[in-house]
């Protein structure tokens, strides 16, 4: 029965089908590259942090293999096992900045998403008219805030912040970041509102809710993925923001960049410290990242596509 | 009036006490504001700061945003949805800029003795001959190009991502890490520690290759290209995602119908799959470009500047400016300079941008 094959793979066929492989090798080529190039950094931070000098020297890459890991680095941060359980100076310093961090970003997202999605669901639903400004116009007016370079803004916040004695503040921050994802929320939530159709709050009108109502328990719960991937996207932004942190900034509300900032520039050897303060400073957004790529993907997708 | 998208019925019934009500609360804030501003003025001594202003400030506004539902009943409810977010933007930007502009035109220096006094243009003049502030202007113009290449790999990382591959939430999750990172983090990670001359993998590799003495920031440019590298490291993913989001998004059966035709892949990549990704390029070309304009963190920590100014971005510039000389002044109006030409210049591109994203058909 089986001895003869009926049917042949021509040599046409065969030849496409060494052509469809070597475009696959091609491809995970590539692909694979780009990881390496993307995760190198990071694993080379990550590494270095548990390495001493002569293995910085010598060029050591692969921790167990030619070197042996050693806490030094994390011991100079108060974070290694055998100093977690003692008084740190160096860690209630890094402890404080990162808190500092944290407040700053995540309360400026909040506040940046809470406002943000109020003005982007009534410019959804509602005709405004303020003096000469109608909704493409305020839309606009937001929006443009984009263009403004802090550098701009950031001479006069130094000289009012000094005035109003909000210099060297949390508050003051959380004020400046929420300005400048403030935009951005607006753009990835008015993108979600409008997809929402109207029905649903004719509905819970007709039904007695007030428009405050009807937006804070009808709409609110189906916009929420989009609030979080505004609010994620807002807090990778201003987690990692630099530029007016170390202006406005002296001792108190030092954030964590700031703090980095200012060690990287006593260079010499000690590159195990340095890299373990970068890993610490990384590792959050990391992990964010990790766990939360689909909000971010959805809340940068959302203003390329309408 | 053109219609609410969202039409409601209500009977708002206002009685002429309330209405009167809200007027009254405005302007008895804004007198309580005057008041307190006045006296701020007027006895320079009597507070630290200008905090009792600020909260008068804050009340007024309160005021204004509760008399609406006073005054408005139903509208006044709508406007509320948009005056916090308006009012929040519109004293943070519009009152520094006024002030700012009242600052670019003094010879403000923090160290000086006697504060700030007006000169006049002088600071445009001296811009004029400042050369590091016209080599900042060029360097950004090189830094902006620099965003077709990332745009072009960006494209290229789209369309693989976008292709018939497996673990591809792997990759995509890969790709994304650099954006989480901070810039700072990053300029010690790339710039001081893995393109260390010495000791750096990149210098090692580089001396494996056969190039005897690797150096990255000694050569301008070099440096550049290692600062545009750096900055384009961090935010390709950015591009990727946007592009890859509009790929998914264009309809499968119109590349069906390509194939159908007989289109080889390029042909089908050139009419078809790049006209219909016009608009998601450009408006990712654009949030890049603006991205870029802020480039100043990697500068700051990697290179400040150097060699020789050859990588300074404005911001940069500026940032040392007043870090290095206190000059607040002039580093405003130079500042405000660079917002006149970003405007001029985004105004050009939105037109010109609106042109090409006119369908060719």
């Amino acid at each position: 029965m089986a001895e003869t094959q009926i049917f042949h793979d021509s040599d046409t066929d065969r030849a496409f089908k060494a052509k469809w492989y070597a475009k696959r090798v091609a491809i995970y080529g590539i692909l694979i590259l780009w990881t390496i190039i993307c995760l190198f950094p990071i694993y080379w931070t990550i590494t270095t942090s548990f390495k001493l000098a002569p293995d910085v020297m010598q060029g050591n890459m692969i921790p167990f293999w030619d070197y042996t890991p050693q806490w030094r680095g994390w011991r100079s941060l108060g974070l290694s096992p055998d100093t977690i359980g003692e008084r740190s100076t160096v860690r209630d310093e890094f402890l404080k900045r990162f808190w500092n961090s944290t407040i700053a970003a995540v309360c400026s997202s909040l506040l940046a998403v809470i406002l943000g999605s109020l003005a982007a669901y009534g410019l959804s639903r509602f005709e405004y008219r303020f003096g000469f400004m109608k909704n493409d116009d305020i839309s606009f007016f937001f929006l443009s805030q984009l263009i403004l370079p802090p550098v701009v803004l950031a001479l006069p916040f130094l000289v009012l912040y000094r005035e109003l004695d909000l210099l060297d503040t949390r508050i003051g921050l959380i004020l400046l970041y929420a300005l400048t994802v403030m935009p951005i929320v607006i753009w990835i939530m008015r993108d979600q509102f409008s997809s929402i159709p109207t029905e649903l709050e004719e509905a819970a009108l007709v039904d007695g809710l007030s428009i405050w109502g009807a937006f804070l328990t009808i709409i609110l719960p189906i916009a929420l993925p989009g609030m979080v991937a505004a609010f994620i996207l807002s807090l990778v932004l201003t987690w990692n923001e630099y530029f007016f942190a170390a202006l406005l900034t002296s001792t108190d509300s030092v954030t964590l960049p700031v703090m980095v900032a200012s060690q990287t520039g006593s260079q010499g050897i000690n590159w195990w410290s340095m890299a373990a303060l970068s890993t610490a400073a990384i590792l959050p957004l990391v992990v964010i990242g990790v766990i939360l790529e689909r909000y971010i993907i959805k809340g940068m997708a959302a203003g390329a596509v309408k | 009036m053109s219609e609410d998208r969202l039409f409601v019925v209500t009977n708002d019934q206002i009685s002429p006490t309330r209405a009167r009500l809200g007027l009254a609360i405005i302007w008895v804030s804004f007198a309580m504001l005057f008041g307190v501003a006045a006296w701020q003025i007027f006895v320079p001594d009597a507070a630290d700061s200008w905090r009792p202003t600020l909260y008068a400030y804050l009340l007024w506004i309160t005021c204004l945003c509760i008399a609406q539902v006073l005054r408005f009943g139903e509208q006044g409810k709508r406007r509320l949805f948009v005056m916090p977010a308006t009012i929040f933007v519109i004293s943070m930007v519009f009152f520094p800029l006024i002030f700012g502009l009242s600052i670019a035109f003094t010879d403000w220096n923090l160290s000086a003795i006697d504060g700030q006094k007006f000169n006049g243009l002088d600071n445009i003049r001296q811009m004029w001959r400042d050369p590091f502030y016209w080599n900042a202007l060029t360097n950004m113009v090189w830094y902006t190009l620099a965003i077709l290449v990332e745009y072009v790999i960006a494209f290229g990382l789209a369309l693989i991502l976008n292709s018939q591959i497996r673990a591809r939430k792997f990759f995509r999750v890969a790709f994304l890490l650099p954006l989480m990172l901070s810039p700072v983090a990053v300029s010690w990670m790339i710039g001081k520690s893995m393109l260390e001359a010495r000791f750096g993998p990149i210098a090692r590799f580089g001396r494996e290759v056969g190039w005897s003495n690797p150096s990255f920031f000694g050569d301008p440019e070099m440096a550049r290209a290692m600062i545009m590298i750096m900055d384009a490291w961090t935010f390709i993913p950015f591009m990727m995602i946007m592009l890859l989001a509009g790929l998914q998004a264009i309809p499968k059966d119109i590349q069906e119908a390509a194939k159908v035709d007989g289109a080889t892949p390029w042909q089908n990549f050139r009419e078809v799959i790049f006209p219909l990704m016009l608009p998601v390029s450009i408006t990712a070309i654009m949030i890049r470009i603006i991205f870029k304009l802020k480039l100043a963190d990697i500068i700051i920590n990697v290179t400040s500047g150097g060699p020789g100014g050859a990588t300074d971005s404005v911001t940069s510039f500026i940032f040392r400016e007043y870090r290095d000389r206190s000059n607040v002044g002039y580093g405003t109006m130079l500042a405000m300079v660079y917002l006149v030409i970003i405007v001029i210049g985004f105004t050009i591109f939105m037109k010109l941008a609106s042109r090409w994203m006119r369908p060719k058909y």
